[in-house]
């Protein structure tokens, strides 16, 4: 059986190659990721050229120029580490330099493009079905070349059956298939919410481990721009409550690729939802990233930001806007920690306390409606092992209470915004802040 | 044994026989026309005996009359012989008297929750599933008691995931509805109606797959939908029926129509209470049988099984048939009425099939009173080895919930949970 998942260890593996001077084992407890903590030493010595500028993609790659030296052989370096990681061996330093940060962009599109391609031809019995995902290219260009790569027997164009093709992947994954079902967005899953949740989740439970469905349900999710109230819910709290499923969602390419590559190669039903808005945004990526054989684990959040005085959680969309107040927090001398959650089933409840004993305030934020959000699901998660090390109410951020308008104006007030994280992060370090209207 | 009228009807568009190969419809594997064609196109069988029977232009035949012509035909006039008379009869034997013993046990306090009773129904589970091979698979709703057994679920299995023990085939986790077997390909149990068949047709999609994409050689598993008449209305029955015709998927969906879903009459739920004929509709063969006389079920049953086989596609196979228990033990059953259910209990299936064996002597009453007795004897000892089974632990009740067992996610201490020795100790809080 191939090590499909990392194991906790190969990030230590990268972060020793990444800054190339440390050298010994970087402890365990450490919730570090080599991305951050290199935008953490520029910031620090002073190097990183951003300047208040909002947009997180570009300073980042501004502050990778700055880092020297660049790569050695990536491709020989990512099959050391593989050879590391097969034979399980620590080094307790490492002789690699530096990793390569070079400056390719990839957009989420293709980020999901390229892992359903080389998941598709590493193992035939993926195959995809959905609406529009043939001919059509993909509602949202996702599946763009795979029909002319793979055929129309591994490229479903499905009829509008959102309940039939759905029971028919699971009934296909009960056999050994590995499909991927395309909903256009989330919103139309709740025509086949039964299967998603009755056959697919439940399945293993109930047959007692006699049948798994190793299937994956993915789609953008949440609100686009003035698509209105039917196609503008978040379903994240709703998958995450059921257990049997696992809920995950990228904000970036690295998230999108390595997630969806995780979720195809795992045995259980997942359900991976996107952002629309996010297909055309371009990260950086590193070359591990481009790799073949690149997963992220599941059930592990990403600290995309190091912060002392509050944390702030978010996953899809917000991440972004999450960056962006944090920005404008560390302008004011909040030092705020944003963690990318990544998967909302199973909630990665250890980084998150441990996020916030370290910083003891804490700011949720999610886009869906607020009652019975992971926001809630987060709060209580806190209170219930880290209520001693709070020193703050828990702020909770969610879109209003309100299905989706259709005005530009008040569905930029029904979904939050970068000042009302700010708000909501000053009000946690109890910087007196006039209070925003609440819906 | 009196032939009733049955109906054998074809598309109008075209009989099968003749159905060119150029037609978009059904020439590819999937759909479209724009790509070129990769795969085998299905195999054109040669005439089929009831095409001869009707020469003429319209397509619609009656078994009866098949029936007729192979008795002129066969030197033996007998549907089957005296070995297979014995299986059925012992199968459809073994299906009343569980379902007989489950009501005793549910009345004694050892079975609980919802239980759903097939008798009166057998001769259709016993005319289909004993056709099928151990590999092909069996999709059911939650009355799926006997397609357990007639599968090949031992008794002593269903029984004790009945009283909820360890030792049920689903280890006490699935229960009355939901009995799920991979040694046997049998896919439960499903409680939502509606909810099996685009699973079956899943099934079905998974073994074209295997032989069409993965090359798999010999993979040509058929896969069985049952479900009743209050299903017909569901929206996924019909979503379905279009793709299963479509893509020509290797699966027979059989309508259990006992003309009533609880206690709602199907004459009274539907506008056109002939379910047979939504077949057609579809571009499959939509056929109506005596679903209380198991042999006539079995030359349907054969048919059909063959023709999803040969790849041909789907069937639509109504069987009316009627159940003599409430809807389910905790049914009163005060709706229906009686005259309708005296009818009905004169058409009992194992009757039926007892003086077709005596009449053709084919069988004799020692011979049957022997089985009768043996099966007695099985289900007295599954009754005996589910009360003496154990009770699940309670470290069990975390299992299963992932194939992956990491699947709950790592916990405070950085490492998964599954890993910690504590985790299936039985605690609620993950």
């Amino acid at each position: 059986m191939k090590l499909r998942v990392e194991n906790i260890f190969d990030k230590y593996i990268i972060n020793l190659g990444a800054c190339g001077i440390r050298c010994g084992f970087i402890p365990f407890g450490e919730r570090r990721s080599e991305s951050d903590s290199i935008r953490q030493r520029e910031i620090d010595a002073g190097t990183s050229s951003t300047s208040s500028s909002y947009y997180y993609s570009t300073s980042f790659r501004v502050s990778f120029i700055h880092f020297s030296p660049l790569m050695l052989a990536s491709f020989q370096h990512s099959k050391m580490l593989r050879a590391i990681r097969h034979k399980n061996i620590l080094p307790a330093f490492s002789a690699f330099r530096a990793f390569s940060s070079s400056a390719k962009e990839m957009t989420v599109r293709e980020a999901l493009n390229s892992a359903l391609d080389e998941e598709m031809s590493a193992d035939p019995k993926v195959f995809l079905m959905g609406e529009e995902v043939g001919e059509y290219q993909g509602a949202y260009k996702i599946t763009k070349g795979l029909l002319d790569k793979y055929g129309p027997e591994r490229v479903l164009d499905t009829p509008i059956t959102e309940a039939g093709f759905t029971g028919i992947g699971v009934g296909a994954a009960y056999y050994g298939l590995r499909p991927v079902v395309e909903f256009m967005t989330f919103n139309f899953s709740m025509q086949a919410i039964d299967h998603i949740i009755n056959s697919a989740a439940k399945s293993n439970y109930m047959s007692a481990g006699q049948i798994s469905v190793p299937i994956v349900f993915r789609g953008p999710n949440g609100a686009a721009a003035g698509v209105g109230a039917q196609h503008s819910q978040c379903y994240a709290a709703w998958y995450a409550s059921c257990p049997g499923l696992k809920v995950l969602s990228p904000y970036s390419s690295e998230d999108a690729r390595g997630l969806l590559k995780a979720a195809i190669r795992d045995p259980d039903p997942v359900v991976f939802l996107e952002n629309e808005l996010l297909y055309g945004e371009s990260f950086p990526v590193s070359a591990e990233v481009l790799d073949s054989s690149f997963c992220l684990p599941i059930g592990k959040a990403k600290i995309e930001r190091e912060g002392k005085d509050v944390t702030i959680t978010a996953f899809s969309k917000m991440v972004g806007y999450a960056l962006k107040a944090a920005e404008i927090l560390a302008k004011e001398g909040i030092s705020a920690e944003v963690i990318n959650l990544r998967s909302i089933r199973p909630l990665d409840r250890s980084t998150i306390n441990a996020s916030v004993r370290k910083t003891n305030r804490l700011v949720t934020v999610e886009e869906g409606f607020p009652q019975h959000g992971v926001g809630a699901e987060i709060c209580t998660s806190v209170i219930e092992e880290s209520f001693g090390y709070l020193d703050a109410p828990v702020e909770r951020i969610a879109g209003a209470d309100v299905p989706m308008p259709y005005a530009a104006n008040l569905e930029r007030m029904a979904v939050p915004q970068v000042e009302d994280i700010v708000r909501a992060a000053k009000r946690a370090c109890y910087r007196s802040v006039p209070l925003a209207a609440t819906a | 044994m009196s032939l009733s009228a049955t109906k054998f009807v074809h598309p109008i568009t075209t009989p099968p026989s003749t159905r060119s190969s150029d037609k978009p419809l059904f020439s590819t594997f999937f759909g479209s026309n724009h790509t070129k064609l990769r795969f085998n196109k299905p195999i054109v069988v040669a005439q089929r005996r009831s095409s001869s029977a009707a020469s003429t232009s319209s397509p619609v035949v009656a078994v009866s009359d098949v029936v007729k012509e192979k008795k002129l035909k066969s030197a033996s006039n007998l549907l089957i012989t005296k070995e297979e008379g014995l299986v059925i009869y012992e199968d459809m034997i073994l299906g009343r008297f569980f379902e007989d013993m489950c009501a005793q046990m549910y009345y004694r306090g050892k079975m609980f929750g919802f239980v759903h009773l097939y008798n009166g129904q057998e001769a259709v589970s016993t005319g289909f599933i004993k056709f099928l091979k151990k590999e092909d698979y069996v999709v059911s709703t939650y009355r799926d008691h006997v397609h357990a057994l007639s599968k090949g679920v031992p008794a002593r299995e269903v029984m004790s995931e009945l009283f909820g023990k360890a030792t049920g085939c689903c280890r006490g986790q699935g229960g009355s509805m939901h009995m799920f077997s991979k040694q046997y390909n049998l896919l439960g149990g499903f409680a939502f109606i509606g909810e099996g068949i685009p699973v079956a047709t899943g099934a079905a999609f998974s073994s074209k797959y295997r032989r069409e994409v993965l090359k798999e050689p010999g993979a040509d598993e058929v896969t069985l939908a049952f479900f009743g008449d209050g299903t017909c209305n569901n929206g996924q029955f019909y979503e379905c029926l279009n793709m299963a015709a479509l893509w020509k998927l290797p699966i027979v969906f059989v309508v259990e129509n006992n003309l009533w879903a609880i206690g709602m009459s199907h004459l009274r739920a539907t506008s056109d209470p002939q379910i047979w004929k939504k077949g057609p509709a579809f571009g499959m063969p939509g056929i109506h049988v005596d679903g209380m006389d198991v042999l006539k079920v079995r030359e349907v049953a054969k048919e059909a099984i063959e023709r999803a086989r040969r790849g041909e596609g789907p069937t639509l196979v109504e069987c009316e048939t009627y159940r003599f228990r409430g809807h389910s033990l905790a049914d009163p059953d005060e709706l229906r009425d009686p005259a309708e259910k005296a009818h009905y209990a004169g058409r009992d299936p194992i009757t039926a099939l007892k003086k077709y064996l005596f009449d053709n002597k084919l069988a004799s009453e020692q011979e049957l009173k022997a089985i009768d007795k043996k099966i007695e004897e099985l289900l007295d000892d599954a009754v005996e080895f589910a009360d003496e089974s154990p009770l699940p632990p309670r470290s069990q009740l975390l299992e299963n919930v992932f194939a992956d067992p990491k699947g709950f996610g790592i916990g405070p201490d950085g490492k998964y949970r599954c890993e910690d020795p504590k985790f299936t100790q039985g605690t609620a809080h993950v």
